[in-house]
C-alpha cells in the first residue's frame, strides 16, 4: 500500500522551476528524454536556465526557446540526424550566454562528484584537449602518491532540479528502466537537491508489479531519489523509449526540417507545441494520420 | 575482378585493431563497424565487437541486423570504464586532423561562436588520452588535414608528450585510412606518415590533398585487397553494400 503518492502533473512540476535554476535532464541523445517535461517548462516563465544535459532535443528545444544561459555538455546531436539543428543556430548565433563543453565522461564525473558531495573527481579525461582552453576555470590536482601524476579535477555539478523519464514507476518513484541503457538518469537524480526531483513514466504500476517486466537489476531508481512521479504515456516522444517504443523517425525529420527557418518553426509550434502534453500528443496522432492519409 | 575501394577500405580499416586481442574494437559508422567486425570474423578473434548500442555480439552480425547473438552488456557507463581502463581500441571519424593527430569533431571556425557548430568534443578527449584511437575519413581533402585544428577535441602527440608521463607514454593513435590512403604517426616526432596509398593513387595525389607536408619513407606500397577468406566475411557483414554507398568506386 502506498503510504505517499507523489503523482503530479508535468505543469505542477514545471511550475516550482524559477529563473536562474541548474536543471539536469536524463536520456542520452535522441533516446528516452523527458520531453513532456521539457515541453512543459517552454510553457513557464522560467529564463535563463543553466542546463546540463548529455543533449538531444531536450536542449535544442530550450535553446529555440531561448531559456537557456548556460550549457554544460559533451555533445547534442539526434542520434540518427548528427546534428541538433537549434542547438547549433543557437551556437552559431551566440545566443548561449555561457557554453560550457566538456568530454562526455567528465560529465559523469562531475555528477558523480555531486552525487556524493565530493568537490571534485579526478581524471585523465580531458587534459591536453581544447576543453582546457574553452574552460579555463578548470583546475588540475596533484596525486599525493609517487606517481605524483597530474590530473583533471573535475568540479561537481550540483543541480537544483533534475527530469529524467523511464518506462515503468510505482507512485512514490520506486523506478525501473526497461531498455537497453539506463543512460545516467541515476546520477542526475542524485546529483540534484531534493525537492525537484522528476521521474516521468510510460506507465505507473502497483509496487507489487515492478517486478513483472523486468528483473531486479532494472530498479536503479528508489523513491528516496525522486520527489514527484509524472505519469507520460509517450512521454519521451520522439526520442526512443525501448521496449516501449522506438523513436519516431519520421516525426524527428520533420522536426528538423521545421527548424530550417523561422516560418516553418512558427508553423511547427503554432501546430504541436501551443498547447498541453495532451494536445502535443493529439497533434503528433493527427499528423500520423494525415501523413498515412497521403500514402494511401 | 579488380578489388572495389570500399573493400580495400575495409580492410584497411580492419587491420587497425591486428594485434589487439580481447580487448573491446569500437567502430563508429559504417565502415569502421565493418572494419572491426571484419578483423574479428577473420585474423582477430578474440575482439569483443558492440551492436552500437549496448551489447557485445558473438557472430558475424551484419551491418544494421536486428538478429543478435549477445554476449556482453555495454551501456555507456561501462563503455567509459572500459576506455579510462584502456581495454578498448576506437575508430573515429574526424572533422579536422593536423600532422600530430589532433582532430576537432566539435566545430568549425572559432569556439566562442563557430561558423559550424558541430557535435561537441564528445568522447574525443577522453578516449584519446585513454585508449588505442585510429581515425576513418572518408573524403581526404587539405580542408581536412590542416595546419592546425580550430577545436581540440582529440588529443595529437605534440600535446600528450607535453603533459608527459602516464599520459605521454601511454598515447596511442594507431592509423588514419582514408578513401586515398592509409597513415599512421610513426615519422620523426610522431609526425603524419604514409604508409600504402591505395590503388591507382599516387603519394603526390594524397600529398595534394593534405594541407601539410606528410612523411614519405622510401617506396610507399600500396593498400592490399582482401584475402578470399576476407572477400567472404565482408559479404556476410555487409550484405546489402553500405560500404559502397559511403566509398562510391
Amino acid at each position: 500500500m502506498a503510504r505517499t503518492s507523489k503523482l503530479m502533473t508535468e505543469v505542477e512540476a514545471v511550475s516550482t522551476i524559477e529563473s536562474g535554476m541548474t536543471i539536469g535532464i536524463g536520456g542520452w541523445g535522441s533516446r528516452r528524454k523527458p520531453m513532456s517535461l521539457v515541453r512543459a517548462l517552454l510553457h513557464t516563465d522560467a529564463k535563463d536556465l543553466t542546463v546540463v544535459s548529455y543533449g538531444g532535443p531536450d536542449v535544442g528545444l530550450l535553446c529555440a526557446a531561448g531559456k537557456v544561459r548556460r550549457l554544460v555538455y559533451g555533445f547534442v546531436s539526434l542520434d540518427s540526424i548528427a546534428l541538433e539543428p537549434h542547438f547549433r543556430s543557437a551556437r552559431q548565433a551566440g545566443t548561449i550566454a555561457e557554453p560550457v563543453e566538456y568530454d562526455e565522461g567528465m560529465l559523469q564525473w562531475a555528477l558523480y562528484a555531486g552525487s556524493l558531495r565530493l568537490p571534485f573527481l579526478p581524471t585523465r579525461a580531458g587534459l591536453g584537449s581544447g576543453v582546457m582552453d574553452v574552460n579555463p576555470a578548470l583546475r588540475t590536482v596533484r596525486s599525493p602518491y609517487d606517481d605524483s601524476e597530474e590530473l583533471l579535477a573535475v568540479p561537481a555539478i550540483r543541480l537544483d532540479a533534475a527530469f529524467v523519464h523511464l518506462n515503468r514507476s510505482d507512485e512514490r518513484g520506486n523506478a525501473q528502466f526497461l531498455g537497453p541503457d539506463l543512460y545516467f538518469d541515476d546520477l542526475f537524480l542524485t546529483a540534484c537537491e531534493p525537492g525537484r526531483r522528476f521521474v516521468s513514466a510510460e506507465k505507473i504500476v502497483p509496487t507489487a508489479d515492478l517486478l513483472k517486466e523486468g528483473s531486479f537489476h532494472t530498479l536503479k531508481i528508489n523513491r528516496s531519489m525522486v520527489d514527484g512521479v509524472i505519469a507520460a504515456p509517450n512521454g519521451a516522444h520522439f526520442t526512443t523509449c525501448e521496449p516501449d517504443y522506438g523513436r519516431d523517425e519520421a516525426f524527428q525529420k520533420a522536426y528538423v526540417e521545421a527548424a530550417r527557418d523561422d516560418e516553418s518553426w512558427r508553423a511547427f509550434t503554432a501546430r504541436f507545441l501551443a498547447s498541453d502534453e495532451a494536445g502535443y500528443q493529439r497533434a503528433v496522432a493527427e499528423w500520423r494520420a494525415e501523413r498515412k492519409e497521403d500514402k494511401k | 575482378m579488380s578489388t572495389s575501394l570500399a573493400d580495400v577500405v575495409a580492410v584497411a580499416c580492419a587491420d587497425a585493431w591486428r594485434g589487439d586481442g580481447e580487448i573491446f574494437a569500437s567502430g563508429m559508422g559504417v565502415m569502421p563497424m565493418l572494419g572491426a567486425r571484419l578483423a574479428r570474423a577473420t585474423f582477430e578473434p578474440d575482439l569483443l565487437v558492440s551492436d552500437g548500442e549496448a551489447f557485445f555480439v558473438a557472430g558475424d552480425l551484419p551491418i544494421g541486423g536486428a538478429d543478435k547473438l549477445v554476449e556482453g552488456w555495454i551501456p555507456f557507463r561501462q563503455v567509459f570504464d572500459t576506455l579510462w581502463g584502456g581495454r578498448r581500441h576506437v575508430m573515429m571519424g574526424a572533422s579536422q586532423i593536423d600532422r600530430f593527430g589532433n582532430t576537432n569533431i566539435a566545430n568549425i571556425g572559432p569556439w566562442k561562436q563557430p561558423k559550424a557548430q558541430l557535435l561537441g568534443v564528445r568522447g574525443g578527449p577522453g578516449n584519446t588520452v585513454n585508449n588505442a584511437t585510429s581515425f576513418f575519413i572518408p573524403k581526404h581533402q587539405s580542408s581536412v588535414f590542416v595546419e592546425q585544428v580550430d577545436m581540440v577535441s582529440g588529443v595529437g602527440y605534440d600535446r600528450a608528450e607535453k603533459l608527459g608521463g602516464f599520459i605521454a607514454r601511454r598515447h596511442d593513435l594507431r592509423r588514419v585510412v582514408t578513401n586515398l590512403a592509409v597513415l599512421d604517426f610513426n615519422g620523426p616526432g610522431h609526425r603524419m606518415r604514409i604508409v600504402s596509398v591505395h590503388p591507382g593513387v599516387s603519394v603526390a595525389d594524397v600529398q595534394s590533398n593534405t594541407g601539410f607536408e606528410l612523411v614519405v619513407e622510401g617506396h610507399v606500397p600500396e593498400s592490399r585487397g582482401p584475402t578470399d577468406e576476407e572477400s567472404a566475411a565482408i559479404d556476410r557483414i555487409d550484405p546489402r553494400g553500405l560500404r559502397h554507398r559511403e566509398l562510391p568506386a
